[in-house]
């Protein structure tokens, strides 16, 4: 018992003196463990310097402080441009072809005589809703993604780690989370699962619950369309340029808005300082582009794409049948999306968006076209072939610049889909935690949109 | 909670550890950051004489060998590969109670030539916590090729610790690091390491809590390092040493 007295004496002094000595031991001690080995080191080794310090030089301009954060942020905006740019021309391509297909399509139907509802399930809904799913997202994608595992393989990523880690750790949160959602601009359901290279159960659990904050995939599309959108009211034309630094600007709030929910949950539910950690700066590595290619297009779009494809095609068939089934006078959908109407319209979106958003809980790719379709039945039937007619569509129900932009936000902050809801249930074995997932990102969203509804009402400029 | 400390514990580990090999004489660790060629350097001592286990409760796998030198019996262990020892993963802490608890008759520091001054950061922290420490020199020759010059017999003297160079893929100064690990082992060879020094104010911290701590724990562990962990605030390791204490005691 004596020596139990002795433990708990000891442990006693040593808290007093380590309140004396302040915040930030750790990183004194590990800081000077770190001098002592390169005071060491330049003692003892001489080196020819020259090609091996190539490497160096890149690394002190990508993590320095003047030209990190510019660079980071050009590299992004520069791969978005390509992308839009890259995407306009086959995308549109594709619009021309899937209805040349469903043309064809429509009269093979009625040439043999087929019920106006099968006509209307297959092809307006199955059909239809399948090739604006492809025409939106492959061509994007089969850029996107090259460009982003380019990055990824040439050793890019560590750097960017690097360089945010500061933030991150005053945020309360681990500097490896950057790379967990450098996965979740995949999947963020991928992303969960990369939460696991971060040992600490905190800090792993708060990266968890902010994944679902970086855009992933199949809410790539729907970005890109929406700043081609807002270009085209705004400046009735499409700016590629601004539009890609637009998709910028929503990617770097969603990393705003990780760190602050971050911070808002070390400082209350997961309180607790953030581990130090070494990372690893591998040197640099010029990818091969042909195994580049084949593993970003094989594993990433196309996986993605065909899952995009497996839920959209019920999902199109369903909405057909929700559109045109009807009470009274209204469609189904029509029906249930004034019920959200109101709601809707207090955070400058409608009812049929929310409600588009609902029925995307399977996938965050399939929102879009539920609403193109839902819009589609409201009579004004027209031929959606390009986003320039799109965005008639859109503009013909209402839709303002406002519009357009909390879409992009409220699908950058909302539940995250169904996938990544249950990835989350799978790693928290935690319910309260997945709810929390779920709720989080929505209140902060639509916090947000109601904000930025009535502030623009407010000032007039809707 | 089904499991008691006692039987999941690193107890149940070493008492295995110390069964499998009865005519054990000494016991090594080999500690090392990752892709050293920590592993390599490990099965070119022990050859085919190995077993891999797991750290119960932990899914960590240490693999355990054994080598001959001079007739004696000498056991390795093969800790996970590491950059640090603050406890921050699994691994770390995993190599950290070895190195604490395990009561190596030396430490071995596996280092990459090629950039030491990574590999010299663990080092330096084993340093802390034991003076049985032999570092070894790994990929010389990469080093060679990278026009990396090391004055190793700088560095032993800077370090106050055996250092060997070697190529392990070629099996080279191989029979100098079983020559070191046997003279340390066997108390030959005394090394007095180079003992980090903080800034004055955690200097005199350190001080104070360290002579309150010699009383208890000298004979277990470095009183320094112990002190440098409770003014960090691991109370967990704090924990572990008492349950390691009271099941010494038992």
């Amino acid at each position: 018992m004596n020596i139990m007295a002795n433990h708990k004496k000891l442990l006693q002094k040593a808290r007093i003196l380590r309140k004396q000595l302040g915040p930030n031991l750790r990183d004194r001690v590990v800081a000077n463990i770190y001098q002592q080995a390169e005071a060491i080191t330049q003692q003892v080794v001489q080196q020819n310097h020259l090609k091996h310090n190539l490497d160096t030089i890149i690394d002190i301009i990508v993590t320095s402080k003047i030209f990190g954060y510019p660079l980071m942020l050009l590299l992004l905006s520069g791969i978005f441009w390509i992308t839009i740019t890259g995407a306009n021309y086959p995308s549109e391509l594709l619009f021309t072809m899937f209805s040349g297909l469903e043309d064809w399509l429509t009269t093979l139907f009625q040439g043999l005589n087929a019920p106006a509802w099968l006509h209307g399930i297959l092809v307006l809904g199955l059909f239809r809703t399948l090739s604006w799913v492809v025409s939106v997202m492959l061509p994007p994608m089969a850029i996107f993604f090259p460009l982003f595992t380019f990055f990824e393989d040439l050793g890019y990523l560590p750097r960017v780690a690097f360089n945010l880690d500061k933030f991150f750790k005053k945020a309360g949160a681990h500097g490896k989370q950057v790379l967990t959602m450098c996965m979740g601009f995949g999947c963020n359901a991928a992303g969960v699962i990369a939460c696991r290279i971060i040992e600490s159960p905190r800090e792993r659990l708060i990266a968890i619950l902010t994944n679902n904050f970086v855009p992933c995939n199949g809410r790539f599309p729907t970005l890109f369309t929406m700043a081609a959108i807002l270009m085209g009211i705004v400046a009735n034309s499409s700016h590629n340029l601004t539009a890609s630094f637009l998709v910028a600007g929503v990617v770097i709030f969603g990393i705003f808005i990780t760190l602050l929910v971050s911070w808002g949950l070390s400082k209350t539910i997961l309180q607790g300082v953030p581990s130090s950690f070494t990372l690893e700066l591998p040197s640099y590595r010029l990818p091969k582009i042909g195994t580049l290619l084949i593993r970003s297009i094989l594993d990433r779009t196309i996986f993605v794409l065909l899952r995009a494809v497996i839920v959209a095609a019920p999902a199109g068939a369903l909405t057909w049948v929700f559109a045109n089934l009807r009470i009274q006078d209204l469609s189904l959908i029509a029906y249930f999306s004034r019920w959200f109407d109101g709601f809707g319209r207090l955070i400058g979106l409608d009812g049929y968006i929310i409600m588009a958003f609902i029925l995307g809980l399977p996938a965050n790719e399939i929102v879009l076209p539920i609403l193109i379709m839902s819009y589609l039945s409201q009579g004004a039937m027209l031929e959606l072939n390009s986003i320039s007619a799109l965005r008639e569509l859109l503009l013909h129900n209402g839709w303002t610049w406002l519009t357009a932009l909390n879409m992009s936000l409220f699908s950058l902050l909302h539940f995250p889909c169904a996938t990544t809801l249950l990835t989350i249930q799978k790693e928290t074995k935690n319910t309260k935690w997945t709810l929390l997932s779920a709720l989080i990102p929505t209140a902060v969203g639509v916090i947000l949109c109601f904000l930025v509804a009535q502030i623009a009402r407010l000032l007039n400029l809707v | 909670m089904g499991l008691t400390h006692k039987s999941t514990g690193i107890n149940t580990f070493f008492a295995e550890l110390y069964s499998e090999f009865s005519s054990t004489e000494a016991v090594i660790a080999l500690a090392g950051n990752p892709n050293t060629g920590k592993s390599t350097v490990f099965n070119s001592l022990t050859g085919l004489n190995q077993h891999t286990g797991n750290w119960p409760g932990k899914t960590v796998t240490l693999a355990k060998g054994f080598f001959k030198h001079k007739g004696d019996h000498i056991t390795l262990v093969d800790l996970p590969g590491t950059y640090s020892l603050l406890a921050n993963s699994v691994e770390e802490q995993v190599a950290r109670d070895f190195i604490c608890f395990g009561e190596p008759d030396a430490v071995v520091v596996v280092t990459d030539a090629t950039c030491l001054e990574r590999n010299l950061n663990l080092a330096l922290q084993v340093m802390e916590i034991t003076s049985q420490v032999i570092l070894c020199l790994n990929l010389m020759d990469e080093a060679k090729r990278k026009n990396i010059q090391i004055n190793y017999e700088k560095l032993q003297r800077l370090l106050g610790i055996p250092v060997i160079p070697t190529v392990a893929r070629n099996k080279e100064g191989l029979d100098d690091l079983k020559a070191a690990i046997h003279a340390m082992a066997f108390g030959e060879e005394k090394p007095s390491p180079k003992i980090i020094y903080y800034d004055d104010q955690l200097e005199k911290a350190l001080d104070e809590l360290k002579k309150e701590l010699e009383a208890s724990f000298s004979t277990v562990i470095n009183s320094r390092w112990l002190a440098l962990r409770l003014l960090d605030g691991d109370i967990a390791l704090m924990k572990k040493i008492f349950k390691y204490l009271s099941e010494l005691h038992n």
